[in-house]
C-alpha cells in the first residue's frame, strides 16, 4: 500500500493556475480565507499564455456608446441564444472593473492616444473592445496575477496534479494528487475546492492547446457528482497553423483579421462573403469595399465577413478544403501583408511575426500564411450557480474554461479572459464566505485516500500492457475524424463504440521505470480524464439533432428552435455517462428587449 | 522527406547520470521537442522532460541543444547536419531532478524577494492616464516567458554556485527596470538592486541577450540603464548633497518582502 504522508489544510484550494485559478484565489486571500493553489505545471505557464488577442471589457475608451448591454447582447448572439444570459450579463457588466484593476497590480497595456487602455476589433463585437498589449495579451494577464499572487503571499504547490476529489457526507473536503517530481502522494484538506482546470484539447489531433489540456476538471467535477453542460460545444478555431507538422494547430491571433487580414482560397477569392449566414446578414459587409471602410468608419459600415463568430469561418474554411480550393497543405490563405504596413504588422503582431518567422520561415509582411481550423476551446463545462459558481456538488467550485455555460453554443474572441477575471473572482470570493458560514469541517476518510492511492499506481502494477502514448494517439484520432467540425449520427456512434474500446485499452495501461518525473505514468492518468470528457462530448453531440454554433450535424443542418430551449447535461451515473434534457433558465424581460431590433 | 535522427540524450537524477544514445525517424519541419516526443512515445516512455505550449510562449521546454541553451519546441531540426547527432542536455546551472527537467525553484525564490509594483492613486476622473511611448520600455521587459535560459547562461551563477544567495539574475534584473521605469510605480528599489540582486556582480558580457528567445536586449535596454540608476543613487556626489538638501525623489524606498514558504 503506497504510503500517503503528507497533509496540508486550508479553507479553499483552487486546482490550476490560469487566470481563473489566480483570480480566484487572489479574491479568496482578499476575503480572509486560507488559500492554496495546487497546478501541475510550473508556475506563470498555464494554457493562458497562449492567449493572445485580447479581453473583451465594455470601457468605452475608443467607442462611448459601447456599454455592458451592448456587449452581452454580442455574447448572446455569438452563442447562438444558449448561454445562460445571467453568466453573460455578469460578465459584462464586471468586465470592465476587472480590467482597470489589473493596472493596480502593474499590467501594462496599450493605450489610446488619450493615454486610456486602448482596444482592438474582434469577431462578433459591435465595437473595438478588447483590451490588449500587441498579440501577448494572455502573458501579460498571468503575469500580472502571478505577481500579484506571489506579492500576497498565497502558497503555490506547483507541479502537484490532483487525480481525485474528496468528499464527506456529500460535501467536498479535499482533495488527492501526486508531486510529478517526486511521484509521492499528497492530500489538500479543504471544505472548498475551486476547479479552474481549463480546456479537452488534447483529446484532438489538431489543438492549440497545450500539454496540461487533458480535461481534468471536468473529469473530476463529473466524479464528483457534478454535471456537465453544454459538452456537444467544441470551438474549432478557424485560423490555426497548417505547415510544417510541427506547428499544426497552432493558434493564429483573429487580431489578425480585426487588424485587417482577410482570407482567401487558392483561386485568390475573399470566400467568406459567400458564406454570410441570414443570421448574420443584417450586421456583415456585402461588398469588400465596405468591409475595407469599416476598420476607420463603424457608424456607416458593417464588419467584414472574416470577422464573423468562429464557427461560421471555421466552416467555411471546411468547405473551401473540402471543395478543392484550400491551400498547398490543406487549409486556406491568410493574407494581411497585402493589406497594411510592415511596420504596422510588426508593431501590431510581434507574436505572429516571430512565431511564423522562427518555426515556419514565413514573413508574414510579405507573404500569406497556410490557416485552418484547429480545436482550440470547449464551450462545455461544469454546471455551475451563475452568480457563486458553486455545482451541483457543495463546496464544488469551477471558473474558466471548465466551467460551463457563459459563452453557449460558441464563444467570441476575447471572452475567455474578461471570462476567468470575472468568475475566477466570483468563486474565489463566494468559496470564502462559505468557508466563514460554515458550523464544522468536512473530513476526508482514510478509506478514500487509499482508494485513491492504490487507483494511481495500478499503471505500475503490470509489464508488457497497453503503452499509454498509443491510446492517446489513437483517441486523438477518433474524435478528430468522428466528432470534429462536422458530425453525423453514424461516426458518433462508432466513435462512442471506439472510446469504449480505448477506455478498456487505458485500463490496461502499464508503465516502466518509477514514479519520478514519469511522464508516462502522469499520461496514463490523464488518459481516464481525456476518455471520460470525449466520451460526454461525443454522447451531448449525438443527442442534439440540430446544428447551432460549434455543434454542426451534416444530418441535421438547421437550427431547431425547440433545441433552443434546452440545454444537454451529462452525468456520470455508476460507470456510465447519462445525457439529460433541462430547460435553459430563461431570460428575464427587460434583457430580451435588447434583441428586440 | 524524413530520416533517421541520432541523438544523445541526458538521463538520469540528482545523484548522477550519463548521455544515452537514441536512434529516431523524424519529418521535415519539425523541431528537437518533436524528436523527443517521439522518442517518449516509442522508446522510452519515462524519458522526464517538462514542456506545454510547443510555440515558444510558455517557457517551459529549455534545456541545452549542442551544449546552447535553447527553447526544444523552438529548435528546428532543420539547423543541423542530418547526418551527426544531436546532444541534449538539462540545464546546467540548476540542479536535476530527473532526465531533462531541472529544478528552477531558485528563480522563484528570487522573485518573492522583490518588492511588489506600488502604484500612485487614480486621477480625479478614476483613471490611471499612461502614453504608449511610456509604457514600451516596461512592454518589452514584459514579453518575458520566464523560460530561464538567461538565468541558466549567466556566468555568474552558472560557473559559481556560491554567488547563487546575493545575485537575481538577469530575468530579475528586468524586473526591477521595469518597475522602475513604469509610469505609475512609487517604490525605489535601487538599493534593493545592488544590495539585495547584486546588479553590481553583473559584468555585462551579455550572454543572457544573446539566448532570449523573445529577443528582449537584457543587457542593453534594462541591466545598463539600472546600473546607471543604482549609481546615480550610490555614488553620484551632487546627487547624494540634493538629497540631503531637498528630497527630489518622492518614492519609498521598500524593504524586501518577507521570507514567504513557497511551498514545492
Amino acid at each position: 500500500m503506497p504510503e500517503v504522508s503528507e497533509r496540508h489544510a486550508y479553507d479553499v484550494i483552487v486546482v490550476g493556475a490560469g487566470g481563473a485559478g489566480l483570480r480566484a484565489a487572489i479574491a479568496a486571500h482578499d476575503a480572509g480565507a486560507d488559500v492554496a493553489i495546487v497546478c501541475k505545471s510550473l508556475l506563470g505557464k498555464a494554457h493562458t499564455v497562449m492567449a493572445e488577442g485580447g479581453a473583451a471589457a465594455a470601457m468605452g475608451n475608443l467607442y462611448p456608446e459601447d456599454n455592458w448591454q451592448v456587449h452581452f447582447r454580442d455574447t448572446m448572439r455569438g452563442g447562438k441564444m444558449l448561454n445562460h444570459w445571467r453568466m453573460a450579463q455578469l460578465h459584462a457588466q464586471e468586465a470592465p472593473a476587472r480590467i482597470h484593476e489589473l493596472e493596480e497590480w502593474g499590467a501594462l497595456f496599450d493605450r489610446t492616444p488619450d493615454g486610456l487602455i486602448s482596444q482592438r476589433d474582434f469577431g462578433g463585437h459591435r465595437y473595438a473592445r478588447l483590451a490588449h498589449v500587441g498579440d501577448r495579451t494572455g502573458l501579460e494577464l498571468i503575469r500580472t496575477l502571478q505577481q500579484r499572487a506571489v506579492a500576497l503571499g498565497i502558497d503555490v504547490y506547483m507541479e502537484c496534479t490532483i487525480t481525485r476529489l474528496l468528499k464527506d457526507d456529500g460535501h467536498i473536503a479535499g482533495a488527492f494528487g501526486y508531486w510529478r517530481e517526486s511521484g509521492r502522494f499528497v492530500v489538500f484538506e479543504s471544505p472548498t475546492v475551486i476547479l479552474a482546470t481549463g480546456g479537452i484539447g488534447k483529446s484532438y489531433k489538431v489543438t492549440s492547446n497545450s500539454w496540461e489540456y487533458t480535461g481534468d476538471g471536468h473529469a473530476l467535477a463529473l466524479q464528483a457528482g457534478a454535471s456537465l453542460v453544454n459538452m456537444e460545444f467544441v470551438q474549432f478555431h478557424p485560423t490555426g497553423m497548417v505547415w510544417p507538422p510541427s506547428v499544426r494547430g497552432i493558434l493564429v491571433t483573429e487580431s489578425v483579421r480585426g487588424d485587417g487580414g482577410v482570407l482567401r482560397n487558392s483561386q485568390g477569392r475573399r470566400f467568406m462573403f459567400d458564406y454570410i449566414p441570414e443570421f448574420f446578414k443584417a450586421e456583415t459587409a456585402d461588398s469588400e469595399d465596405e468591409a475595407d471602410r469599416w476598420y476607420d468608419d463603424k457608424k456607416t459600415n458593417r464588419r467584414p465577413p472574416e470577422l464573423l463568430p468562429r464557427d461560421e469561418v471555421a466552416r467555411a474554411i471546411n468547405s473551401e478544403v473540402k471543395g478543392g480550393r484550400g491551400s498547398p497543405h490543406g487549409g486556406v490563405f491568410l493574407d494581411i501583408a497585402s493589406r497594411r504596413t510592415p511596420e504596422y504588422v510588426q508593431r501590431r503582431l510581434p507574436s505572429m511575426y516571430h512565431q511564423f518567422k522562427e518555426l515556419a520561415d514565413v514573413d508574414i509582411t510579405a507573404e500569406a500564411m497556410e490557416v485552418g481550423p484547429t480545436c482550440h476551446y470547449v464551450m462545455g463545462g461544469v454546471a455551475v450557480a451563475p452568480d457563486t459558481e458553486e455545482s451541483s456538488v457543495p463546496g464544488l467550485y469551477a471558473a474558466g474554461e471548465v466551467a460551463g455555460g457563459m459563452h453557449g453554443a460558441n464563444r467570441l474572441g476575447g471572452n475567455s479572459l474578461s471570462d476567468l477575471l470575472v468568475f475566477g473572482r466570483r468563486a474565489g470570493l463566494n468559496a470564502a464566505y462559505a468557508v466563514i458560514r460554515m458550523r464544522s469541517r468536512p473530513t476526508v476518510s482514510d478509506a478514500d485516500v487509499r482508494a485513491a492511492a492504490e487507483a494511481a499506481v495500478a499503471p505500475f502494477a503490470d509489464e508488457g500492457g497497453e503503452n499509454p502514448y498509443t491510446v492517446q494517439h489513437d483517441l486523438q484520432d477518433v474524435m478528430h475524424n468522428l466528432v470534429g467540425i462536422i458530425r453525423t449520427s453514424e461516426e458518433m456512434e462508432h466513435a462512442l463504440k471506439a472510446i469504449s474500446d480505448l477506455r478498456a485499452r487505458a485500463a490496461r495501461a502499464t508503465v516502466e521505470g518509477h514514479r519520478q518525473y514519469n511522464p508516462g505514468w502522469h499520461l496514463a492518468l490523464d488518459l481516464h480524464n481525456m476518455l471520460l470528457v470525449s466520451e460526454c462530448i461525443a454522447r451531448a453531440a449525438l443527442e442534439r439533432t440540430e446544428s447551432r454554433g460549434g455543434h454542426t450535424r451534416d444530418d441535421y443542418p438547421a437550427t431547431d428552435q425547440s433545441w433552443g430551449r434546452v440545454n444537454l447535461h451529462c452525468v456520470l451515473d455508476g460507470d456510465e455517462v447519462a445525457v439529460e434534457r433541462r430547460p435553459l433558465p430563461v431570460m428575464p424581460d427587460e434583457l430580451r428587449a435588447l434583441f428586440a431590433e | 522527406m524524413g530520416y533517421d535522427l541520432a541523438m544523445r540524450v541526458w538521463r538520469g537524477d540528482a545523484s548522477g547520470g550519463e548521455l544515452a544514445d537514441y536512434t529516431v525517424p523524424v519529418e521535415e519541419g519539425e523541431v528537437v521537442l518533436d524528436a523527443i516526443h517521439r522518442l517518449q512515445a516509442t522508446q522510452t516512455g519515462d524519458l522526464a522532460v517538462r514542456w506545454n505550449c510547443k510555440a515558444g510562449k510558455c517557457g517551459s521546454c529549455s534545456a541545452e541543444i549542442n551544449g546552447k541553451p535553447r527553447l526544444m519546441c523552438m529548435t528546428r531540426l532543420s539547423v543541423y547536419d542530418p547526418t551527426e547527432p544531436i546532444t541534449v542536455t538539462p540545464l546546467r546551472t540548476f540542479p536535476v531532478v530527473r532526465d531533462l527537467v531541472n529544478d528552477v525553484s531558485y528563480n522563484y525564490r528570487k522573485a518573492a524577494e522583490l518588492p511588489a509594483f506600488a502604484p500612485e492613486a487614480r486621477q480625479a476622473d478614476g483613471t490611471y492616464r499612461m502614453q504608449q511611448e511610456d509604457v514600451e520600455r516596461g512592454q518589452e521587459f514584459r514579453k518575458c516567458i520566464e523560460c530561464f535560459l538567461c538565468q541558466n547562461v549567466c556566468h555568474v551563477i552558472r560557473d559559481h554556485e556560491d554567488n547563487k544567495a546575493a545575485f537575481a539574475g538577469p530575468r530579475f534584473f528586468l524586473r526591477y527596470a521595469e518597475l522602475d521605469m513604469h509610469p505609475l510605480d512609487t517604490n525605489d528599489r535601487r538599493r534593493l538592486a545592488r544590495e539585495q540582486a547584486g546588479i553590481g556582480l553583473c559584468n555585462i558580457t551579455k550572454c543572457c541577450t544573446e539566448v532570449c528567445p523573445e529577443g528582449i536586449k537584457i543587457t542593453d535596454n534594462a541591466i545598463i540603464p539600472m546600473k546607471e540608476r543604482v549609481v546615480d543613487r550610490s555614488f553620484d556626489p551632487v546627487v547624494w548633497l540634493g538629497s540631503k538638501i531637498r528630497r527630489r525623489d518622492h518614492r519609498t524606498e521598500p524593504d524586501p518582502p518577507p521570507t514567504t514558504a513557497m511551498a514545492g
